[in-house]
């Protein structure tokens, strides 16, 4: 019989199939951060449990965290308390933990690839929804709720339905300056920010196969804003080059042999989907938001349309009084007060590389504050190493520290009220950056540009 | 963590008659620094129910007192966005035992059922009847069956089937949870986790 690539991997590590009930699965990998992990380790505690195999699961602090002066105390006390109560339940369970500081830390999606724990045919999971990251690896990955978290850390499984399965093909050719974020947004834009619930998303196409590493996980990362459990992209050179000599990637024999599995792990020619899209890359321009979900984007050049059919009106106008926009305004030359680059979404090296080719020699406009917030240690170590640390400096710019900051802005990086952001995070929901913020979600290119010029601009244009 | 059997809930209910309302409405980002789970009912819809100032919102339903019961009901793609389990918490924790919408982001109905809020999928025509009744009388008694499985409306008599799983039935009406079930396989686990998979 012939299978998708979610069935294989799927299929391995199911441990025993309940008749109309979910499947019991193994999981090979576990992210835990300060924010979801907390009430599950007090689950095991009333319970008298203790984790299963903690070299398993691997933690960090990211999401309620400080981007200045992480070398003194957190100031935030219940933040503080949240991330010391990580240390003290990872201490008492043998689990790695990469706090504040250490070489290692940065946003969960983020250190698992770059420190070779994410590989192709795992299952991952993680008390977050953009664990979905993990799958430009060819893993399932998958976010999870809290007491899911705890089953995982008490049993090393979890009890899931199978979902169905959906392919997306894009093929074809990319125009010069549209990145993997305009891809997903396009994509999103096409399905709505519900059209894949259900479904566990394949990513194939020769506009893929040529993506860096980066770009798959900028990708794979956004399936979960379409509804997907998440999405992956079969393993190939590109990803086994990316892992080879990564401190927790497989070594010498045991190299040779994994690379010969996740060779494995592709598609069958006639494999079956639930249901399948086809796009061409020649279509896809520069994306922008203008609402609050996002599945309400647009080509930058174009102007916000009218409420689709399918839209219910009250919450179409909804969205547009909390973004103060109109019906057939036009995105280019609206005036931007904030720009960020970072997040799981596109704060990686690659992120950063872009962002300071458009920048360099030009100056950050006056009307705009920008936050440039790293991935992790280790992309904020790159960015001085290459020299982009001198070049955002000579543009006017200044770098945070690592964590996912205005992403979610749980820590003190808030977009004041009121104000406008283009941000290259994932979520564009009201008040996700910040009671009363406005976010506009697009490219590390847009975002270069907007800082450049302080209004939404065409990157086409000043490159 | 266990908690209460669910078997047939009969209610007046509250509409958050909005489309594809995220978990970050449901309970935003800044008030997830607990370290138990305590107190998340307050901060439920928080900035739809208050001003910055602390002032409410006289236009959200959960501040019209002519609304109240142990239903939610919603509009659309409900749950959508982040998988803080909070969101449930603070559902849970105000008060609500079900949630129907006519679609389910995956995360937040896993959720749900991990915890003992029974979400309940109809149809968009339905859904529609019962924004309409509650607009007609707000203290209209709805009836979630999850022995039927049917959720009707009581004074009309019009009702619709849902479906849940088997196992998540048995699950939810006697208050089990899935560690519970985990745990008594965890030697099957330990012989498949030392297997090479290679
Ligand atoms: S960067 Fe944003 S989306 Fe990514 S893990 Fe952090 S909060 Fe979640």
């Amino acid at each position: 019989m012939s299978n998708t690539l979610f069935d294989k991997v799927w299929d391995k590590h199911v441990i025993e199939k309940i008749d109309d009930g979910p499947d019991v699965l193994f999981i090979d990998k576990h992210f835990i951060h300060e924010v979801t992990s907390p009430v599950a380790f007090v689950g095991l505690k009333d319970r008298g449990l203790k984790v299963m195999y903690p070299e398993r699961t691997f933690a960090t602090a990211d999401h309620n965290t400080p981007t200045i002066n992480q070398h003194l105390p957190i100031k935030d006390m219940l933040s503080a308390v949240q991330v010391k109560t990580l240390e003290k339940n990872c201490n008492e369970h043998g689990i790695e933990f990469w706090g504040l500081g250490h070489k290692k830390n940065g946003i969960v999606h983020v250190i698992g690839p770059e420190n070779g724990i994410t590989h192709p045919g795992l299952t991952i999971v993680c008390g977050d929804s953009h664990t979905s990251t993990h799958g430009a690896f060819g893993a399932i990955a998958f976010g999870i709720g809290t007491s899911e978290v705890e089953m995982v850390l008490a049993c090393q499984s979890i009890m899931q339905q199978k979902p169905m399965k959906m392919r997306i093909n894009v093929d074809g050719k990319l125009s010069a300056n549209v990145t993997p974020k305009d891809v997903a947004i396009y994509i999103i834009s096409k399905l709505s920010s519900s059209g894949a619930t259900g479904y566990f998303v394949e990513y194939s196409g020769n506009v893929f196969n040529e993506m860096s590493m980066e770009g798959r996980m900028t990708v794979c990362n956004l399936s979960i804003e379409m509804g997907a459990r998440g999405g992956m992209i079969a393993p190939d050179k590109k990803t086994f080059d990316y892992m080879k000599g990564r401190e927790f990637a497989p070594k010498d024999k045991e190299w040779e042999k994994a690379v010969s599995y996740w060779s494995t792990l592709k598609s069958d020619e006639d494999a079956l989907f639930d249901k399948e899209y086809h796009f061409k890359g020649e279509e896809i321009e520069p994306m922008i938001t203008y609402g609050t979900n996002p599945g309400m984007a647009i080509p930058i050049s174009k102007s916000i349309p009218k409420a689709k059919e399918s839209d219910s009106k009250s919450s179409y106008k909804k969205a547009l009084d909390y973004m103060d926009f109109n019906e057939g305004d036009k995105m280019i030359g609206k005036k931007i007060d904030y720009v960020f680059l970072g997040s799981c979404t596109n704060g990686r090296i690659e992120d950063f590389r872009t962002f300071a080719s458009v920048i360099k020699g030009k100056r950050k406009s006056e009307n705009i504050d920008a936050w440039l917030v790293p991935g992790s240690h280790k992309v904020l170590k790159s960015i001085k190493d290459e020299g982009i640390f001198d070049i955002l400096t000579e543009s006017g710019f200044k770098l945070r520290e690592p964590g996912c900051s205005a992403c979610l802005a749980m820590n003190d990086d808030k977009i004041p009220k009121g104000k406008y952001a283009v941000s290259t995070t994932n979520r564009n929901f009201e008040g996700r950056q910040g009671p009363g913020a406005r976010t506009l979600l697009a490219s590390p290119l847009v975002a270069a540009a907007t800082a450049i010029k302080g209004e939404i601009t065409d990157p086409r244009e000043i490159i | 963590m266990a908690y209460d059997k669910f078997k047939i809930l009969s209610s007046s209910a509250v509409p958050v008659n909005i489309d594809n309302v995220d978990t970050d409405q449901i309970i935003p980002a800044r008030f997830l620094k607990a370290t138990e789970r305590k107190g998340f009912g307050d901060n439920l819809f928080r900035d739809w129910r208050f001003n910055s100032d602390g002032s409410k919102i006289d236009s959200f339903p959960l501040n019209n007192k002519n609304y109240k019961g142990k239903i939610l009901v919603a509009g659309k793609n409900f749950g959508c966005g982040s998988s803080r389990e909070h969101a449930v918490w603070a559902i849970y924790d105000y008060g609500f035992r079900a949630v129907v919408s006519s679609f389910f982001a995956d995360i937040f109905k896993n959720n749900c059922l991990n915890i003992g809020v029974l979400p309940v999928q109809v149809s968009d025509s339905f859904l529609l009847d019962i924004f309409s009744e509650i607009d007609n009388d707000p203290n209209s008694i709805f009836e979630v069956n999850l022995v039927d499985q049917v959720f009707q409306i009581k004074d009309s008599h019009k009702k619709e089937k849902f479906k849940i799983s088997v196992y998540k039935k048995s699950n939810m009406s006697n208050g089990f949870d899935d560690i519970d079930y985990l745990l008594n396989k965890k030697e099957e686990i330990s012989t498949f986790a030392n297997k090479d998979r290679y």
